[in-house]
């Protein structure tokens, strides 16, 4: 979402009506991540005291950085940025957009710092059982976080051109606002394009890297039990914890040892040379299969849709309807991307809650288990709630975006049609 | 004191930077957790107008709770786990709470109008949910969390007091914010909500050196006892006046503003008479702010960031209230 806020309020009535419906949106899904962030900052102390109270020292500093510098600079300016439009003037209103938009990007430099340091921990030393700053650049810049940090800012971009894509695509669909969807769905159409492949170079980047540090995330990512030369890429298997192998392989030669070591032969270390101490494998087998899955879809979606789209004069009302229910039914597809490769990253971390160092058992809260169960459940059914009436006022809001309230009035065009191209880095 | 070194001083910065932010929270989410609460009470077309006074500003004002339980979390780590520890479910509820409130803000004027008044409730319902839980973690935490009979009948009693805190802070929030039909019901909802206010906070007064020996020792002990009385005398004249002008045709002029700076200064006594009975304390006669807190090394890497950015976040915060202050307009995204 975070290119949407560059967008400058358009003199062109396509890009303000767009403006006007991608706003509302982007204040709705804002508004979910503050009340479901807020609870972050609670469970660290309800659900993991143990966390805080070993690699406080460390976590601390990062944690309050997140907090200071981004979250108060997105929420503190998004009031003026949704609301103030006509209360301040052109410039001081993109400002603050801009402002939002860097906010966003710093919280998630600090919070991937931390989340990067837990998978790759450097820069630290253990006085009694306490751990401590040593060199806080390496803290933050540790092994893995300019691959995460770069894998995890091209995913956000991939979400947000694909909720683009796939509103527009619907509105061309049910024949609403179809100039305003057009140009929209055009801008998100380049940006994933351009998107897809930089976001392939960046996971093959970020897989390299985890097999250096953490040999045992990609044993489970690829269900190598046994040290392996010559690795096959399983494109289908059963991964079983309980007999230590797969059922139901199917799988290309060599290819994994191609991926992973650029070489044929290259090898793989097995899962099981890291007894009692690496991830249950199916969860990551499967969501890394669902990530880099919906990641090529992806790919494909943009250029085959953007090939069919030049084919057809730059005209949408040409393209076939089917081509464009598939927009539309990927709207969400980078949430599920980033959502099953956070899985792959955390699960594929564990037991330990800091790589080797601390086990995830040893920090969780003594709190009853009921109490957990019940807080747990409780959050599911809160979450799927939400989920629900998300997409529905979503689809909602797309299909009566003409009836967005508030004339055009003539000072929208009073810059001529020609100023309408956008100034900010409109995605 | 004047001898402490600045690794011994930084944990007291620390403490009272939280104590500030938490300050702020109840202040600024508490009006708007109050207008939340008073909703139940209005038509629609006044909740639409209510809903506006608040819009700009809640999103800032819960991120000051974020701050607040922040530098709890990297500031005091220790404290930080065996408060929300003892707060598992309260805190959980809140959350809740909180997170219906939120959402049904942005859905009751983006979804379905027939959807409305469903959104509404759950926006009512939300903001009574986070305010009772936040009142019964309040009191469970000045009473040190003990055990026994009379604790939960203590939380039980701020559990409500705490509610009707907000709801006369938000009443005269809209009585600030809002003009006509609206500003004269809320004049009715002060006054009714003004009564149990003081009643809570007088039995808050009266129950917390009950319950807690240390506190006692702090206020009833002389001399210092006569420099802190100023504490709840001046709260007294301030809530005395709230009353006063509630009752008079000037606080539909230009005084309209002065019910709500004089609550939010009673607010601020009541803090300061808080942190007097609990310092040194973090959890009280069980942790000190310096048994409680992160390395040196640590806070002063974290100070350096809130040297920075907290001037910024005061100017933004002040800057953003004189874009929309005056009376409150419809919103909308243009």
């Amino acid at each position: 979402m975070k290119h949407l806020r560059a967008t400058d309020p358009q003199q062109k009535l396509d890009w303000l009506r767009a403006y006007r419906l991608w706003t509302k949106i982007f204040a709705l899904t804002f508004a979910l991540g503050v009340v479901s962030g807020v609870t972050m900052s609670f469970q660290f102390g309800t659900n993991w005291p143990g966390y805080m109270e070993r690699v406080g020292n460390i976590a601390g500093p990062l944690l309050g950085y997140e907090v200071l510098t981004a979250f108060f600079l997105e929420a503190g300016f998004l009031g003026v940025m949704l609301f103030g439009h006509r209360r301040v003037g052109e410039m001081v209103h993109l400002g603050a957009t801009f402002l939002v938009a860097f906010g966003t990007l710093m919280s998630a430099f600090w919070i991937l710092a931390l989340n990067s340091w837990m998978q790759t921990p450097a820069g630290y030393e253990i006085v009694d059982g306490q751990f401590h700053a040593r060199n806080w650049l390496e803290i933050i810049f540790n092994p893995s976080f300019p691959y995460r940090f770069v894998h995890m800012v091209l995913a956000s971009a991939l979400t947000c051109a694909f909720l683009l894509i796939g509103i527009s695509a619907w509105q061309i669909l049910k024949g609403v606002a179809i100039d305003t969807a057009s140009r929209v769905l055009r801008a998100g159409l380049i940006f994933a394009a351009l998107a897809a492949p930089a976001q392939m170079v960046a996971g093959d980047l970020h897989g390299l890297n985890t097999l250096k540090h953490q040999p045992q995330k990609i044993a489970a990512m690829e269900g190598v039990w046994e040290t392996t030369r010559g690795a096959p890429l399983l494109l289908f298997a059963i991964p079983d914890d309980a007999t230590r192998s797969n059922h139901f392989e199917l799988a290309v030669p060599k290819l994994a040892s191609l991926i992973l070591r650029h070489d044929l032969d290259g090898e793989i270390k097995g899962l099981n040379e890291f007894p009692s101490a690496h991830p249950p494998v199916f969860p990551v087998f499967w969501c890394f299969r669902i990530m880099v899955g919906t990641g090529i879809l992806m790919l494909l979606v943009s250029w085959i849709g953007l090939w069919r789209h030049w084919r057809d004069g730059w005209d949408f009302a040409r393209m076939p309807r089917p081509m464009l229910k598939v927009f539309a039914g990927m709207t969400f597809a980078g949430w599920v991307a980033t959502i099953a490769g956070w899985y792959v990253t955390e699960i594929g971390r564990q037991p330990f809650i800091v790589s080797g160092l601390i086990r995830t058992a040893d920090v969780a809260s003594r709190v009853p288990s009921s109490s957990v169960a019940l807080t747990l459940a409780i959050y599911v059914v809160l979450y799927l709630a939400l989920l629900v009436a998300y997409v529905g006022v979503l689809k909602y809001m797309s299909e009566t975006a003409e009836r967005t309230k508030g004339p055009i009035t003539s000072k929208d065009y009073e810059d001529g049609p020609h100023k309408y191209q956008r100034r900010g880095e409109f995605a | 004191m004047i001898s402490m070194s600045f690794d011994e001083l930084l944990p007291l910065i620390f403490i009272g930077l939280m104590g500030v932010s938490l300050l702020v929270y109840v202040v600024s989410d508490g009006y708007d957790l109050g207008v939340g609460m008073l909703m139940h009470r209005a038509t629609p077309e006044e909740r639409d107008t209510m809903v506006a006074s608040i819009g700009p500003f809640w999103d800032a004002n819960e991120t000051w709770l974020v701050l607040g339980v922040g530098l709890l979390l990297v500031a005091f780590p220790k404290a930080h786990g065996l408060v929300l520890s003892e707060l598992y479910l309260p805190t959980a509820l809140m959350l809740v709470g909180l997170i219906l409130r939120g959402a049904a803000f942005d859905f009751r004027v983006k979804g379905k109008a027939n959807r409305k008044a469903t959104w509404d409730r759950l926006f009512i319902a939300g903001s009574m949910l986070a305010s009772v839980c936040q009142g019964w973690m309040l009191g469970r935490y000045i009473s040190g969390f003990g055990e026994g009979w009379n604790y939960p009948i203590f939380a039980g009693a701020i559990a409500v007091a705490l509610p009707m805190a907000y709801a006369l802070l938000g009443a005269t929030w809209l009585v600030m914010k809002t003009d006509g039909q609206l500003q004269h019901k809320a004049i009715e909802w002060s006054k009714i909500a003004w009564p149990p206010m003081v009643v809570g906070l007088i039995l808050i007064s009266m129950a917390t050196p009950w319950i807690s020996e240390t506190v006692r020792e702090r206020w009833f002990t002389l001399p210092a006892m006569i420099a802190v009385a100023s504490i709840p005398i001046t709260a007294g004249i301030a809530l005395l006046t709230v009353r006063l002008l509630l009752g008079s045709p000037a606080v539909r002029g230009a005084l309209c503003w002065l019910p709500f700076a004089l609550l939010v200064l009673v607010f601020l006594l009541s803090f300061l008479g808080l942190s007097y009975s609990i310092y040194p304390f973090v959890v009280i006669d069980r942790l000190t702010v310096w048994q409680a807190a992160s390395s040196p090394e640590s806070l002063k890497i974290i100070l350096i960031g809130v040297c920075v950015t907290l001037p910024v976040i005061i100017a933004y915060t002040g800057f953003s209230y004189r874009v929309f202050r005056g009376k409150t307009i419809e919103l909308d995204y243009a």
